[in-house]
């Protein structure tokens, strides 16, 4: 089947490449874009680990096909810290041991990101049900939901110094 | 090692963030960016890539194999299949229990989704298509699924590879599908205190195959460099050394040619131990290409052909006393191993630790048999964060004492209490042979049931079990266990006859800073960190600066690995005693420097200085510096050393784990809603990390206890074979984990510490169903077998005739 | 893992997509938001030539009001049904069931006309639909029609809707005032597929239940109404009896398919759980 050009901007950046129509984004941001932040855990839709960020809606890459990011704009682990400064979710993660392996992060990260967006100020169960399209074998989330809370307070205080 | 009460001194040794320090964990950096380097990082130039063409059936004859319309898909490199690795004599293997694997099916199928041929392509897609375009022809044979069924006479025989064979690697073989029987304990003792106990309890026990399930699947990257014969393998492998032997003995490749790099690893959990086809296959497959190629499976292979966990058929029985005091313990075990017995064990222990069945309990006499069984399934069995066998054992125990107090009509604590082996009985031999090294189980449980006030408990579960109108039946379910762990002394554990010890090398740069390899691997365990801190401690460098490298069996010295949760009883040992060399070298530099006797030296968390005065001193990193330029006459220069630690005994981490259940009489839905975990694991690296395994390792016990199944049905289909069904709880069905812990240090370790990441995995699960159980006790019920599914809940509630 | 081949169209309009589902013919599949789709491709279970990627038509999206009708796009995800305020207001069974469904990053792609036409009886819009008496709007080449949702679901994997047919929306009554409405799904985990599943819509007045629509889910070939069940709930008040004696008939229409959630017994049992549970949570939301 003859290959189709998309254009689209990953992390800022633009790009303009050759796919096949079955190419799955997650592999085109792996493989061709060299972003392996993104990881598969599965077939089936299920884990979550290949969460990006696309139009400003958290999508599994592994059920997205690249030629449907024509025009659109991706974000991924890789974009989420700016100008070498972490994003509050990534320092959360850090300083409330949200990661063991590191496996699920890249789309625990991106997925929180999303979430936080969505919904600054998230209670408990509410941040449960946010993640719940991403599965963790190592931590039993316990500590993801504390990290995504010290995020939310982070961007909290980050907006009233910046207000 | 007690806090300093003066300031100054506490400021050094916080500065050191060393053990006990919930320090942050120094590798997060690059997974919070993205900048991981698993296995499918992994890219290198001219790299093929590798699937694998698997059989549909359980049991069939292999009638022809035609690769024709395979080689055609554009893209394909090469198929290659059992023909083609007969004559490198690499069609089979020998697997770590002393068995052979097949790597390709040779002639016949023996389990769903084995290998049957590998397509090697230009890119993963196309070799994709590639085997979807192989043709196999098969010839179903009958299929055999349950252990008890393979042994009968007439049964099928799977194994025609065995035929003939009347012994195995692990003795007699009494029949065409039995692979060993192996027996611990006094069977006569046992029988004796049976013969003449008052009460005698017996209880069928199944604990039900499931699979570890990392969120990464196995794979590798096979590089063979032709010009230089050597051979590079990146692979998602607990134990690299091990595979670095074996790959070398397999392929003829010196040793000293073959790098195997386990790379970050997505988790292992024991999936990640064995030597999987798929590994023979790709680096077969780049010796003969002259190029890298790549092998990632999918999650379905992954579920379907890797080392599965338990499979255990345990017939348990209990003599006591009226007053329930244990006067002896049998069982004997049917363990379904699958197709090939390639369970991961120390070679001599075929059931591995099963014997430590005898669990916190201060038991006289006790007898053990296990019986291993072939079948038609993938093989495995020793995985899952089971510390060889002890999750089963542990199951066999809690759920036996349990059985024992409902037929006395005595409290669960009570009856542990009164059980217990002592305090001062530590050490403490148990009647299978295990020298328990300490603990202390009283206090423990105390402080459990203080903590969750159980008496309430209890007394809130006698109201509710009088109400008949009540919606939910509650359940409370305790466990206490004693786990053994940190494998092994050399004399009792080797794999394939390499002793299980472990090593540490360490080396202070001079300005400071230090590295530091060991033989062990870390998947998410935080080894970076942990290991750091060890050294902080013992050298007083700062474990900000200790780098810890891993993995490379090139740099690191010859290790075992890390699983059944080794690493800190074994290679914790070998840092402390590998810094403990340099300790003792220091110290002399540090006496030459000062111009003082080694014996007017005192330690002081980061400096010698000379007795009674402290402004004479020299701290590690001026000894560092002195080191390569100022040593005592005969003192060699350099600040390192090696150790290779065997040690000296199993390490015994034990837990008190309580839960509380509220079961729907209507749907059967089964919710926690407490759990309560003390866990002792003698000395605490770092509280935070020890934490974080807790929560992982109870998450995973949920998942096992509540909705892992791997169902097959008559034709041995593996049914429920992708995430929609196997279970992994997310965020949102996983419960709220409350931690807790005791310390006794253990006596015969370096720095006292046991090893602790397996504890919540082996003793939540029985704690899990001990809860589901009791909720039905007062109906009479002495068992349910996992999962407990609300489906299969349900089906206990309408047998117990109260379903509303 | 790793789809088959196929060739990729993105058409832009209604009308250009039918047009490519006629000339590509059978070995064609139109793409919604891929979630049942791409797995069943990514497991070779489904192997078409064709992909007819519906995403780019902007008219498949949206919710509006037509007269006293919700008019839903099909190509609608299901985040969007939960955040509308016009479903909120109108048809609020329609804003909140969809939580129940898959998880957070599925639902920013998953659609409601995709869910609707799979004919997948696990999938909870079709009974939804039933209980909100929603018609579906199909057009072809030969124009547009309307199916009522209790018309079109014909056996598993078969509905009403022709081969050279688009779902285009979904229209929906709005709410009379007072209705009440509820969504229970048992369920094994979240994102899994209701081991049973019933939607209620109901009305009371002076006491008595006036109006009851049931569905069940994923209990039978297909999504089942369940009008005896309904019967026994109105033109009397609502008590235990009736809501029993709702549950008991809703049980009898249930026709399982066994798998690893249940056998048979469980399943219709668990059918009559969910109505009870749903009946009791209207009645609670009737005004």
């Amino acid at each position: 089947m003859p290959k189709k050009i998309i254009n689209l901007k990953v992390n800022g950046r633009a790009h303009e490449e050759a796919v096949e129509p079955r190419t799955l984004l997650v592999h085109f941001l792996r493989e061709q874009l060299n972003l392996t932040g993104a990881h598969i855990g599965c077939e089936t839709s299920h884990c979550g680990a290949c969460t990006v960020d696309i139009d400003g809606k958290s999508v599994k890459s592994c059920t997205h096909l690249a030629v449907q990011c024509d025009g659109s704009e991706v974000l991924t682990v890789e974009g989420l810290a700016q100008g070498g400064v972490l994003h509050a979710v990534q320092e959360g993660f850090y300083r409330e041991h949200g990661l063991q392996c590191g496996f699920c992060t890249p789309g625990m990260l991106v997925r929180s990101y999303r979430l936080l967006l969505d919904n600054p100020d998230p209670t408990e169960e509410e941040i449960r049900a946010g993640i719940s399209g991403n599965l963790c074998r190592c931590t039993g989330y316990q500590n993801i939901v504390k990290a995504i809370q010290y995020a939310a307070k982070k961007l909290q205080q980050d907006q009233k110094v910046t207000a | 090692m007690n806090a300093p009460t003066d300031p100054k001194l506490h400021e050094r040794k916080d500065a050191l963030q060393g053990l006990g320090d919930s320090r942050l964990r120094k590798e997060d950096a690059r997974f919070i960016q993205g900048k991981g380097h698993y296995v499918d990082d992994i890219k290198l130039p001219g790299m093929l890539h590798m699937d694998i063409v698997r059989s549909p059936y359980a049991h069939a004859r292999i009638k022809a194999i035609d690769k024709t319309e395979a080689l055609n898909v554009p893209g394909v490199v090469a198929v290659l299949t059992a023909e083609d690795l007969k004559p490198l004599k690499l069609h089979w293997m020998p697997t770590l229990a002393g068995d052979v694997a097949a790597v390709l099916a040779d002639g016949k199928v023996h389990f769903q989704m084995q290998e049957v041929a590998v397509v090697i392509a230009t890119d993963r897609y196309a070799a994709a298509d590639g085997v979807e375009a192989v043709q196999v022809e098969y010839e179903e044979l009958p299929v055999v699924i349950d252990p008890y069924e393979a042994l009968k006479p007439d049964a099928p025989v799977l194994r025609e590879d065995l035929a003939g064979k009347t012994s195995g690697a692990h003795g007699a073989r009494e029949h065409h599908n039995h692979i060993f029987t192996w027996t611990a304990g006094d069977q006569a003792a046992a029988d004796a205190a049976f013969a003449s106990a008052p009460v005698t309890v017996s209880q069928h026990l199944f604990y039900p195959r499931v699979h570890p399930c990392p969120l990464e699947t196995c794979g590798c990257v096979a590089s063979f460099d032709p010009v230089r014969g050597e051979l590079t393998t990146y692979m998602t492998s607990q134990a690299p050394h091990v595979v670095r032997t074996v790959v070398s003995l397999l392929s003829g490749i010196p040793e000293s040619k073959v790098r195997i790099v386990s790379p970050d690893i997505g988790g292992g959990f024991g999936n990640k131990v064995g030597v999987y086809p798929g590994y023979v296959c790709a680096i077969v497959a780049s010796i003969v290409l002259g190029k890298p190629v790549k092998w990632i499976e999918d999650r379905v292979e992954n579920i379907s052909s890797t080392a599965f966990a338990r499979d255990y058929h345990m017939d348990g029985e209990i003599a006591a006393t009226p007053d329930g005091k244990i006067l002896g313990l049998r069982v004997n075990v049917v363990a379904d191993h699958g197709a090939f017995d390639a369970c991961a064990d120390p070679t001599k222990f075929p059931a591995g630790l099963f014997h430590i069945c005898s669990g916190s309990y201060d038991i006289p006499a006790a007898f053990c048999s296990v019986k291993g069984v072939y079948t038609n399934k993938a093989p495995g069995g020793v995985a899952y964060r089971c510390s060889f066998r002890v999750t089963e054992a542990v199951y066999l125990i809690e759920r036996m004492v349990d059985v024992l107090a409902q037929k006395l009509g005595m409290d669960k604590a009570e009856i542990r209490a009164k059980n217990f082996i002592k305090k001062e009985q530590f050490p403490y031999t148990s009647a299978f042979g295990f020298e328990y090294d300490s603990g202390d189980y009283h206090t423990a449980l105390q402080k459990v049931l203080d903590a969750v006030d159980y008496k309430a408990l209890r007394a809130e579960q006698a109201a509710k079990r009088a109400d008949p109108n009540s919606p939910t039946l509650m359940g409370i379910g305790l466990v206490t266990f004693t786990e053994v762990v940190g494998a092994g002394p050399s004399k009792m554990c080797d794999i394939l006859g390499v002793g299980m010890f472990d090593s540490c090398e360490i080396r202070i740069h001079p300005t400071g800073s230090a590295i530091a390899r060991m033989g062990t691997i870390t998947q998410g365990q935080g080894h970076q960190t942990t290991y750091a801190q060890i050294i902080a401690t013992e050298l007083g460098i700062p474990s900000e600066v200790i780098q810890v490298e891993e993995g490379d069996t090139s740099t690191a010295p010859y290790g075992l690995g890390t699983y059944g949760s080794r690493s800190t009883p074994v290679a914790g040992a070998a840092i402390a005693l590998a810094a403990r060399k340099i300790h003792a070298k220091a110290r002399k530099i540090a006496a030459h420097l000062l111009e003082v006797g080694e014996n007017d030296l005192d330690w002081e968390i980061d400096r010698f200085h000379v007795k009674g005065d402290p402004s004479r001193h020299k701290t590690m990193k001026d000894i560092a510096w002195a080191a390569y330029n100022n040593v005592p006459a005969g003192l060699e220069m350099g600040l390192e050393a090696v150790h290779y630690y065997d040690p000296p005994n199993f390490t015994y981490p034990f837990g008190i784990y309580l839960c509380v259940v509220d079961i729907d009489r209507a749907t059967g839905e089964t919710k926690v809603r407490r759990f309560y975990a003390l866990d002792d694991c003698g000395t605490r690296i770092n509280p935070m990390i020890i934490e974080g395994q807790i929560h992982g390792g109870l998450t995973e016990g949920f998942a096992v206890a509540m909705g892992q199944q791997m169902p097959f049905d008559a034709q041995g289909n593996l049914l429920g074979n992708t995430l929609m069904d196997y279970f992994l709880p997310t965020a949102v069905e996983t419960p709220k984990w409350e931690t807790d812990h005791t310390v006794t240090p253990s006596p015969h370790h370096p720095i006292g510490a046991k090893g602790v990441a397996e504890s919540p995995h082996v003793g939540s699960i029985p704690t899990f169903t001990a809860a589901v159980v009791d909720a039905f006790a007062h109906l009479g019920v002495t068992d349910m077998t996992m999962p407990h599914t609300s489906y299969r809940v349900w089906q206990q509630l309408v047998k117990s005739g109260v379903a509303l | 893992m790793i789809p088959p081949a196929f060739d990729y169209h993105a058409p832009r309009s209604v009308s250009e997509a039918i047009g490519l589902l006629g000339s590509l013919g059978p070995d064609a599949k139109l793409l919604a938001g891929g979630h049942s789709l791409l797995p069943m491709m990514k497991l070779r279970f489904a192997q078409p030539s064709h992909l007819i990627d519906l995403n780019r038509i902007a008219e498949l999206r949206g919710i509006c009001e037509d007269g006293n009708d919700v008019v839903i796009g099909a190509m609608t995800v299901e985040n969007d049904l939960i955040a509308n305020p016009i479903l909120q207001a109108k048809v609020p069974l329609l804003a909140e069931a969809p939580k129940l469904i898959a998880d957070p990053q599925v639902r920013n792609r998953g659609t409601i006309g995709g869910d609707i036409a799979h004919g997948d009886p696990a999938n909870d819009h079709p009974a939804l639909s039933i209980a909100v008496d929603a018609a579906f709007v199909l057009q072809g080449p030969k124009g547009t029609r309307q199916v009522k949702a209790e018309d079109f679901y014909l056996g598993t994997y078969v509905t009403a809707l022709a081969e050279d047919e688009i779902l285009v929306g979904i229209r929906v009554p709005a709410f009379a005032a007072g209705t009440g409405w509820a969504y229970e799904k048992l369920k094994r985990k979240t994102g899994d597929w209701a081991t049973a599943g019933a939607a209620v819509v109901m009305r009371m007045a002076g006491g008595a239940v006036t109006h009851a629509r049931i569905a069940l889910t994923n209990v039978g070939p297909t999504a089942l109404r369940a009008t005896d069940a309904e019967n026994a709930l109105t033109g009397k008040p609502l008590s235990d009896a009736s809501i029993d004696a709702a549950a008991q008939a809703a049980r009898a229409v249930c026709d399982p398919a066994e798998d690893l959630r249940g056998d048979r017994d469980y399943k219709t049992a668990m059918a009559g759980q969910m109505v009870k549970r749903a009946i009791r949570a209207a009645a609670a939301r009737c005004q």
